[in-house]
C-alpha cells in the first residue's frame, strides 16, 4: 500500500516537474478559448445552447489534443506517409460522393460529417516534412519539385471543391516547411518572380465568384447589396468600435443583423466592435504569444522532423490569424478561413488544437539544452 | 543533383533557428501592420464609421405573399387561406418563461406538443424575434387571453392566414397539404424567395405545384431604434399571391367514389381519355389534410402510422395490384396486332390448358371449359385457355415489348411525385430481380395478369384511357388551368398532344372494343348487371386475383372468410362509340371484380353524367332501380 502511494506520489510530481504540456501554451491558449465563448455568447445574442455546443466542440479539441500530445513524434514520423496517403485518398472520396451547402466538402460518415480536407492542415506539413528530413538539407530543385507534387495534388482537390480558403491554407502549410528547411533565397526569389508572372493565368482558372471576391475587396462600395456588403458591414463594426469599444453585448452592427456570418467568419468584427483597438491589441499579442512560443518549441525540436513540422505548423496558425483579421479589415479578400478558437465551428477548433497536440508532443520530446 | 550520403544534424539546427528567426520577424511585421490597419479604421476613421453605424438603422422585413387557391374543374374550391390568430412570444421580454407557459397553459390551455415545438423554434431564432406558441386561436382562447393579457408581457396574438382544405379527407392524398417548412426544406429553397413564408407544398398538388402556388414576397424597409423596435414603415413593396389552379377532377364524382367504396381498402383513378385529365382519383382509406397544416400532434400521428389499413399510401399511384384478367384485353390488342390472331379465330377451351410436353395443367374459370371461343367471347367470359395460348404464341420478349407500349412497368408521367413503377414481367426484370431465367409456364400466366405482373391503379386507367381513345396514349395530368387574381381569366394548362396510335389496323381495336361490350351487355358477359340502366354503351373487364399476401399477419383473419379472398378490378369506359371516360377500380379484398368493383364504377360513371352537358336531361336510373 505505501508502495502503491509513494509509486503514485513519484508519478505526479514527475508530472509536476516535467509535464507533457508546454504549460505557458496551454494557459494562452485556454486564455483564447476563453475569450472566443465569451464573443460567441455575445454574438449569438446570448444563445446559452450555441455557446454551450461551442464549449464542448473545444473540450473535444482539448481530449484530442492531450491524446496526440502522448504519442511520441518518432510515432508520428513513422505513420506520416500513411496518414497522408489517407486524407488523400478521402478527399478523392469526397470529389466522388461528397455532399455540401453549395460546395461538396463534407463526407457523410453517417454519424459525424466532416471535412477531409481539415485533416490535410496537419498531415500536409507532416508529409513534406518527412520528405524533406530524409533529403540533404537546404532543399535541391528535385527535392522541390517532389514537394510541389505532394502538395499540388491535394490542394488541387480542395480548391476544386471549391474551397479556396482551406486550399490556401494546405498550400501554406506545406511551403512553410520548405521554407523552414532553408531553401536557398535567391531559390525563393525565383519561385516568387514566377507566381507573379502567373497570376494573370491563375486569374483565368479562378471560379467567378472567387474573381467577385477580389473585385469587391478593389472596390467594395461598387456593390453594396452583393458581396461588397460584407465588407462595407465588417468596417462599419470594426471602425465604430473606436479606441474603447461599444461594450461586451452593445455592438449594434451584429445585433442588428447587419454584420453577416457573424459568429463564424466575421467574429473578428464583433469582437472590435465590442472591445475597440484596446481589445484587438491585446487579442493580437496573444496570438504573437502563441506563435512565439511555438516557434520556441520547434528551435528546441530533437531532430528536423519534428522542428520542421512544429515551425510549419507554427506558421500556418498565424496564416488564419492574418487572413481573418485583413479579411474583416477589408486589406485581404473575403475567403472563408475562421479566426482560430474563436470562430464558431467544430472542425476548425478541433484540427487546430490536434496541432497544438503535436506540438506539446514535439515539446516533451524537446532537446535538453542545457545541462 | 546528388545526395550526400551524410546529413548534417547541427548544421540543420542552425539553419532552421536562422530560418524560425526571420519567420518570426515577417509574422511580427505582419502582426504590427494588421494593429494599424486596425489603428487607423477604429481611431483615425473612428468617426466615420460610427456616424454610419447609427445610420445603419433600416431593415428589411419580408412580406410573405398568399398561396394560391386550388379548384376542382367546376369551380368548387378545394384548398383555400382563412384567417387565424396565433399566440406569440418575444423571449427577450419574457423574465420567467416557465411560469409564462405555465400561465397560459392554465388561462388557455397550451399542449404540451406546442411547447417542444416552441421551445424548439426559439433556439432557431434571436431573442428578440416573436415566436408563434399556438397555432389557430379559438374566439373563446382570444377573449380569456385578452382579459388576462396583463399577466403575460411579452405575448401577443397576431393574425395570420392559415390552409384549409375545405373537403378534407376526399382530397387527403390527391390536393395534399402544406407544412411548416423544415431543416430539409431550408437546404434546397432559395432563401429570399421563401423569406417571409412558414409554409411550404409537402405532398400531393401542394407539392407539385409549389412554383405556381407560391407567388412572389414582398418586403418593407423599416426604421428600428437601437432595440430593434420598429419605429416606421419608410417603404413598402407588395407580395404578388400565388397563382389559383384548377384542377381536372370533378368532385361529385370523386365524392360519389368515395361513398361507394364504404371505406373499404382501395382505389380508383378515372382519366378523360381525349386528353389524359384525371377526373377523379381516390385512396381509400384517406386522412384529414388539415391537420398537418399547423404541425399534427404526435397522438393522430402514430393512428394515422399505426391503422393496418395505411391511410398514408396514395394507394393510387402507389398501391401494388395483381391485374388479372384486366390485361386480357390489352393482350388481346397485341395479338391482332402482332398478326398472331384474328378476331375469328377460335380457340378450344377444356378446361385446362398444357404446354405442349408439359404435365402442368393451367386452368380456366369454369370447370370443363367455355368450349371453342373467339375474341369476343375470350373477353366476354374472361377465357383463361385463349390467353395462355396466345401469350404463349407471342413469347415473353413481345409482350413485354407490347404492354410496355400501354405504358405498363413505367411511371405515366401524371403531375404528382412518388409514382410507383409496378412490375411487368420481362426476362430483365427477373434477371435483376431474382437472378433466374425465364420459365415458358411464367410466360403462360403473364398472359392472363398473373405471375409477376403488378400495376398500380393510375397505370392501369392509364392503359384503360389509351384503349378507349383507340390506342392514342395522352400523358394523365391533373392541372386544367391557372388563373393571377381571383378576376382574372384562367389560362390553361398547355396540353401536350397524343401521340400515335398503338393501333395500326382500326379493326383490330374495334375488335377488342366489341369483346369489351360483350362483358357488360353481352347474353354472356361477366358483368351484365353494371349496365342496366345507363343511358350509354359501356366497356369494360373485370379482374380477379389471388391476394398475394396472404401469409401476411395483418390479412390473415380476413382470408378465413371465403368471400373476401381475392383482390377484385375492374375498369371500364363509356359511352363506348365515343369514349369520354375510362375508370379504374382497385378493392384489395373482395369476391369478384364483377361482383364487388363493377357496381363502383358504375355509382362514379353515373356521377359523370351529371356534368356532362350532352347527357340526357332525364336522371339515369341507378343499378338498383333497373335490376
Amino acid at each position: 500500500m505505501d508502495e502503491l502511494l509513494a509509486q503514485l506520489r513519484y508519478r505526479i510530481m514527475g508530472l509536476v516537474r516535467r509535464p507533457r504540456f508546454d504549460l505557458p501554451l496551454a494557459g494562452a491558449l485556454l486564455l483564447l478559448a476563453v475569450v472566443g465563448l465569451v464573443t460567441q455568447y455575445s454574438a449569438s445574442d446570448l444563445d446559452r445552447d450555441k455557446a454551450i455546443a461551442q464549449g464542448a466542440r473545444l473540450l473535444l479539441g482539448g481530449i484530442l489534443m492531450a491524446l496526440i500530445s502522448r504519442v511520441p513524434p518518432s510515432s508520428l514520423r513513422n505513420w506520416t506517409p500513411w496518414l497522408y496517403a489517407a486524407s488523400v485518398i478521402l478527399l478523392i472520396l469526397v470529389a466522388l460522393l461528397g455532399e455540401g451547402r453549395g460546395s461538396d466538402r463534407w463526407l457523410d460518415l453517417r454519424v459525424v460529417r466532416f471535412q477531409p480536407s481539415e485533416l490535410l492542415k496537419l498531415t500536409m506539413p507532416m508529409m513534406v516534412a518527412w520528405y524533406l528530413n530524409q533529403r540533404h538539407l537546404p532543399p535541391s530543385w528535385s527535392s522541390l519539385f517532389a514537394v510541389a507534387v505532394l502538395i499540388a495534388i491535394p490542394a488541387g482537390l480542395i480548391a476544386e471543391q471549391p474551397d479556396l480558403g482551406t486550399a490556401l491554407l494546405v498550400i501554406a502549410s506545406g511551403l512553410f516547411v520548405v521554407f523552414l528547411a532553408g531553401l536557398a533565397w535567391w531559390r525563393i526569389g525565383l519561385i516568387i518572380g514566377s507566381v507573379i508572372a502567373a497570376a494573370p493565368v491563375a486569374w483565368h482558372f479562378l471560379h467567378e465568384y472567387q474573381r467577385n471576391r477580389v473585385r469587391t475587396l478593389l472596390d467594395p462600395e461598387s456593390d453594396p447589396l452583393g458581396l461588397g456588403w460584407h465588407i462595407i458591414q465588417s468596417k462599419i463594426a470594426v471602425g465604430s468600435g473606436g479606441m474603447w469599444g461599444k461594450g461586451w453585448h452593445h455592438g449594434t452592427q451584429s445585433r442588428l443583423e447587419f454584420l453577416p456570418e457573424h459568429t463564424t467568419d466575421f467574429i473578428f468584427s464583433v469582437f472590435a466592435e465590442e472591445w475597440g483597438l484596446i481589445g484587438v491589441l491585446l487579442l493580437l499579442t496573444l496570438y504573437l504569444f502563441i506563435i512565439g512560443r511555438c516557434l520556441l518549441i520547434a528551435v528546441n525540436a530533437k531532430d528536423t522532423y519534428s522542428r520542421l513540422l512544429a515551425g510549419a505548423i507554427s506558421m500556418a496558425f498565424f496564416v488564419y490569424v492574418i487572413v481573418n483579421g485583413g479579411m474583416i479589415t477589408g486589406i485581404l479578400p473575403v475567403v472563408g478561413v475562421p479566426l482560430p478558437l474563436i470562430s464558431y465551428g467544430g472542425t476548425s477548433a478541433v484540427s487546430l488544437l490536434a496541432g497544438f497536440g503535436v506540438l506539446m508532443s514535439i515539446h516533451a520530446q524537446r532537446r535538453r539544452v542545457a545541462g | 543533383m546528388k545526395r550526400r550520403p551524410i546529413k548534417d544534424g547541427r548544421q540543420e539546427a542552425a539553419l532552421f533557428l536562422r530560418r524560425a528567426l526571420v519567420g518570426f520577424l515577417i509574422i511580427f511585421v505582419c502582426l504590427v501592420v494588421l494593429g494599424f490597419r486596425f489603428w487607423y479604421l477604429q481611431v483615425s476613421q473612428h468617426a466615420e464609421f460610427q456616424a454610419r453605424s447609427d445610420a445603419n438603422r433600416i431593415l428589411t422585413r419580408p412580406l410573405a405573399p398568399a398561396r394560391g387557391l386550388i379548384y376542382d374543374r367546376n369551380n368548387v374550391l378545394l384548398a383555400e387561406n382563412v384567417a387565424a390568430f396565433r399566440l406569440e412570444v418575444i423571449p427577450e421580454q419574457v423574465a420567467d418563461m416557465d411560469a409564462l407557459l405555465q400561465g397560459l397553459r392554465d388561462t388557455i390551455g397550451i399542449s404540451d406538443d406546442d411547447i417542444s415545438r416552441f421551445k424548439a423554434l426559439v433556439k432557431t431564432k434571436r431573442s428578440y424575434q416573436s415566436v408563434p406558441l399556438r397555432l389557430k386561436l379559438s374566439e373563446e382562447d382570444i377573449a380569456l387571453f385578452a382579459v388576462n393579457r396583463w399577466r403575460f408581457p411579452g405575448v401577443d396574438v397576431v393574425p395570420y392566414l392559415t390552409r384549409y382544405y375545405p373537403k378534407g379527407v376526399e382530397f387527403g392524398h390527391l390536393v395534399g397539404y402544406v407544412g411548416r417548412i423544415d431543416a430539409n426544406d431550408v437546404e434546397r429553397l432559395d432563401a429570399s424567395l421563401y423569406a417571409g413564408t412558414t409554409h411550404i407544398g409537402k405532398t400531393g398538388i401542394e407539392k407539385s405545384y409549389e412554383e405556381l402556388l407560391h407567388g412572389v414576397p414582398g418586403y418593407e424597409l423599416v426604421e428600428v431604434n437601437a432595440d430593434r423596435r420598429p419605429l416606421r414603415v419608410i417603404e413598402r413593396v407588395a407580395s404578388t399571391p400565388g397563382k389559383n389552379l384548377y384542377l381536372t377532377v370533378d368532385t361529385r364524382i370523386q365524392e360519389a367514389a368515395e361513398a361507394a367504396f364504404a371505406d373499404r381498402a382501395g382505389a380508383s383513378v378515372a382519366i378523360d381519355p381525349r386528353n389524359g385529365e384525371v377526373l377523379a382519383m381516390i385512396s381509400v382509406p384517406s386522412f384529414d389534410p388539415n391537420l398537418f397544416v399547423n404541425g399534427i400532434s404526435q397522438t393522430d400521428y402514430n393512428a394515422l402510422l399505426n391503422n393496418p389499413d395505411k391511410p398514408l399510401l396514395d394507394r393510387a399511384l402507389r398501391g401494388s395490384y395483381v391485374p388479372g384478367s384486366t390485361v386480357k384485353p390489352f393482350i388481346a390488342s397485341a395479338g391482332l396486332e402482332l398478326g398472331l390472331r384474328k378476331p375469328s379465330d377460335t380457340i378450344l377451351s377444356t378446361g385446362e390448358f398444357h404446354i405442349p410436353g408439359q404435365k402442368r395443367g393451367y386452368r380456366d374459370v369454369r370447370a370443363g371449359g367455355h368450349g371453342r371461343v373467339d375474341l369476343v367471347q375470350s373477353l366476354a367470359q374472361s377465357v383463361n385457355t385463349y390467353y395462355y395460348a396466345l401469350a404463349l404464341d407471342m413469347g415473353i420478349d413481345k409482350l413485354t415489348e407490347s404492354m410496355a407500349q400501354f405504358g405498363f412497368g413505367k411511371p405515366t408521367g401524371i403531375d404528382l411525385a412518388g409514382e410507383s413503377d409496378g412490375v411487368l414481367p420481362s426476362r430483365e426484370w427477373k434477371r435483376a430481380q431474382k437472378n433466374e431465367p425465364w420459365y415458358p409456364g411464367e410466360t403462360v400466366i403473364a398472359g392472363i395478369g398473373q405471375g409477376f405482373w403488378v400495376v398500380t391503379p393510375l397505370q392501369l386507367a392509364h392503359g384503360v384511357a389509351m384503349l378507349a381513345a383507340g390506342g392514342v396514349s395522352h400523358r394523365p395530368h391533373l392541372l386544367l388551368a391557372t388563373q393571377q387574381g381571383i378576376g382574372d381569366a384562367p389560362v390553361a394548362a398547355p396540353v401536350e398532344p397524343g401521340g400515335t396510335s398503338y393501333f395500326k389496323d382500326p379493326s383490330n381495336w374495334q375488335a377488342v372494343r366489341e369483346g369489351m361490350i360483350a362483358v357488360v351487355n353481352g347474353p354472356t358477359g361477366t358483368a351484365r348487371r353494371m349496365g342496366i340502366g345507363f343511358p350509354y354503351v359501356i366497356a369494360g373487364k373485370s379482374g380477379t386475383a389471388e391476394r398475394f399476401s396472404r401469409t401476411n399477419e395483418v390479412w390473415q383473419h380476413i382470408s378465413q372468410v371465403a368471400v373476401e379472398r381475392h383482390q377484385v378490378l375492374f375498369e371500364a369506359f363509356t359511352p363506348a362509340e365515343k369514349p369520354r371516360i375510362a375508370v379504374v377500380v382497385a378493392l384489395e379484398a373482395g369476391r369478384g371484380g364483377s361482383t364487388d368493383a363493377a357496381p363502383i364504377v358504375r355509382t362514379m360513371m353515373d356521377a359523370w353524367l351529371h356534368d356532362e352537358p350532352d347527357a340526357l336531361t332525364e336522371p339515369p336510373k341507378t343499378m338498383d332501380a333497373g335490376r
